[in-house]
């Protein structure tokens, strides 16, 4: 579905990924790990366009997508949930979504996104910046599913959420994967979260893949000593 | 210098006056939304705006030229057409300027400011070159002049009412456009958060081209507006930069009400304090009454409440 082969990004002179292989299946979901500064942020944005790619390629169903601009790759099929969520604060829940129709061509809302997230559809003509943090959270999912995504990327999803509705967006994440078919990479900390809906788990260190392991092969002890500092 | 007049003179003076005030007020409305929409879009403070005023300013004269030529029977609807035109072609300036100038210097605040004061150099050029150094006046068709009596000593003028109703309807479209369309929407998208609106799917190049189109535009219908006070020359539209930016700030950023508030009680002032005295110290009083409200409320009279 999604292949990422030799990327390499840099801020300015200093290179932050030294070369990143990574290959999505369809309908998977790819847990990458690592503890701050490793680089996570900079892969989801470099995927995005947000930041350019220094050299390397990343393509979906054999489409080159690293020279496109942002809206074009979000046309080709890619969405993003970005970490602090990054809703636009003063506009309605409503509108939050909508800004995602741009991309699918549709004029209304689909029903099965507020299907997913009940709580939007009643909270619909609310300022997005006044919902709690899990209500954005569920919001920045519902505008990038908008878009009609084939490949969902999520940047530490979990962070700053509280410990109970985190196992239900794990729960909500493979229902999405499960009901529209799409494939999705998450970015964590959170070991217990990737190991609910991960069907591979991934570690990052210092730009580079140091690990890939199928979900039932997954030694959580090694991954952990990862993650603490 | 009130004391020559008796209480009900003073009424009637502040209400004609204020009547008059009415075109100076759309004028003022027209340039300060078009500044400020290109301004909340991409942070870009237009010099150049009120060279984009005059073109709607000649566009208008030359569509009055052209009806009283060739079409003289319907010279009474020229405005109508006039307006329109100039809308679109300020706006079509705007847009092919944004896209072979402005977009290039986005992330640059001083260079825009220094390119779009050299483009209203150019275009003051240019307008002296093609229409002559010489002022241009447009004639206005029979049912626009004169005014309506409204007791013995107050009488309202026509085109001023004509030109407000105009403002207004045009401020509720811009409103209605970017708070209700998909397009105004991808607008405030594009202002809250460039980036994120382009991980979205929002082509904000796009938008960025069709918003200082607009924002240009509306400029244009400003410069019909205009005719109807003053004659248009090539640096006509100098004096009226500096007014908007005061209208701007005055009336604190990113605020339509505040906008309008701004620019009405300026204008009111000036065109009020212009029957006692001559048209620079009304202007210097009203400086220093926007002066000294500024330094009480450095905001500017309404500014927008969010919350951080
Ligand atoms: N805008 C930036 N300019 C320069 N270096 C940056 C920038 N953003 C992040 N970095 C560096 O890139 C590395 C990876 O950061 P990031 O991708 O944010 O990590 P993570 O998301 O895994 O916490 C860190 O060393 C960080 O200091
Ligand atoms: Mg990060």
């Amino acid at each position: 579905m999604l292949a990422i082969s030799d990327l390499h990004v840099a801020y300015g002179q200093s290179e932050v990924l030294h070369g990143l292989n990574v290959a999505v299946a369809p309908n998977e979901i790819v847990a990458i790990m690592g503890r701050n500064g490793m680089g996570k942020t900079t892969l989801m944005k470099s995927l995005m366009g947000i930041i350019p790619t220094k050299s390397g390629s990343v393509s979906m169903e054999g489409a080159e997508l690293s020279t496109l601009k942002s809206y074009e790759r979000v046309a080709k099929g890619l969405a993003y949930v970005p970490q602090g969520r990054m809703i636009f604060s003063s506009m309605t829940v409503k509108e939050n979504i909508e800004t995602g129709l741009v991309a699918s061509g549709e004029r209304d809302v689909p029903g099965d996104i507020y299907e997913l997230f009940p709580v939007l559809l009643e909270m619909k003509g609310r300022r997005g910046g006044n919902l709690s943090g899990g209500q954005q959270q569920q919001l920045a999912i519902a505008r990038a599913l908008a878009t009609k995504p084939k490949v969902l990327l999520l940047d530490e999803p979990t962070e700053g959420i509280q410990p109970s509705i985190i196992k239900e967006m794990a729960r909500t994440l493979k229902q999405i994967r499960d009901t529209r078919g799409l494939s999705i990479i998450v970015s964590e900390q959170v070991l217990s979260f990737a190991l609910d809906v991960a069907d591979r788990v991934l570690v990052i260190e210092n730009g580079e893949i140091v690990r890939d392991d199928p979900r039932d092969v997954v030694d959580a002890e090694q991954i952990s000593k990862y993650l603490s500092v | 210098m009130f004391g020559d007049y008796s209480i009900g003179d003073l009424g009637s003076i502040f209400v004609m006056q204020g009547f008059a005030g009415l075109i100076l007020f759309s004028v003022y409305v027209l340039m300060a939304l078009g500044l400020a929409i290109i301004f909340g879009q991409m942070g870009v403070i237009n010099m150049a705006h009120g060279e984009f005023m005059i073109l709607g300013a000649y566009v208008t004269w030359m569509t009055s030229n052209f009806f009283q030529a060739f079409l003289p029977s319907l010279f009474s609807g020229y405005f109508f057409v006039a307006m329109i035109l100039a809308f679109f072609a300020s706006g079509a300036l705007g847009m092919l300027v944004e896209w072979a100038l402005i977009r290039h210097l986005y992330k640059r605040p001083l260079d825009t400011l220094l390119a779009t004061w050299g483009l209203s150099l150019i275009l003051q050029q240019a307008y002296r070159s093609i229409f002559g150094a010489r002022e241009v006046g447009v004639e206005l068709p029979q049912w626009m002049l004169g005014s309506q009596k409204v007791t013995d000593s107050i009488e309202v003028p026509i085109n001023g009412i004509f030109v407000m109703c105009l403002t207004l309807l045009i401020t509720i479209a811009v409103a209605y456009v970017m708070y209700k369309s998909r397009w105004g929407r991808q607008v405030r998208a594009v202002v809250q958060n460039r980036i994120m609106a382009g991980a979205v799917g929002i082509n904000t190049e796009r938008v960025d081209c069709y918003t200082f189109g607009l924002g240009c535009g509306i400029a244009g219908i400003a410069g019909s507006a205009f005719t109807m006070i003053g004659s248009t020359g090539p640096t006509s539209g100098q004096l009226y930069i500096v007014d908007t930016f005061l209208v701007v700030v005055f009336g604190g950023a990113a605020s339509l009400v505040g906008t309008i508030a701004s620019a009405f009680s300026i204008s009111q002032t000036q065109s009020t304090l212009e029957f006692f005295m001559s048209g620079s110290m009304a202007k210097v009083l009203t400086l220093l009454a926007v002066v000294g409200i500024l330094m009480l409320r450095p905001q500017g009279l309404f500014a927008l409440k969010v919350r951080k």
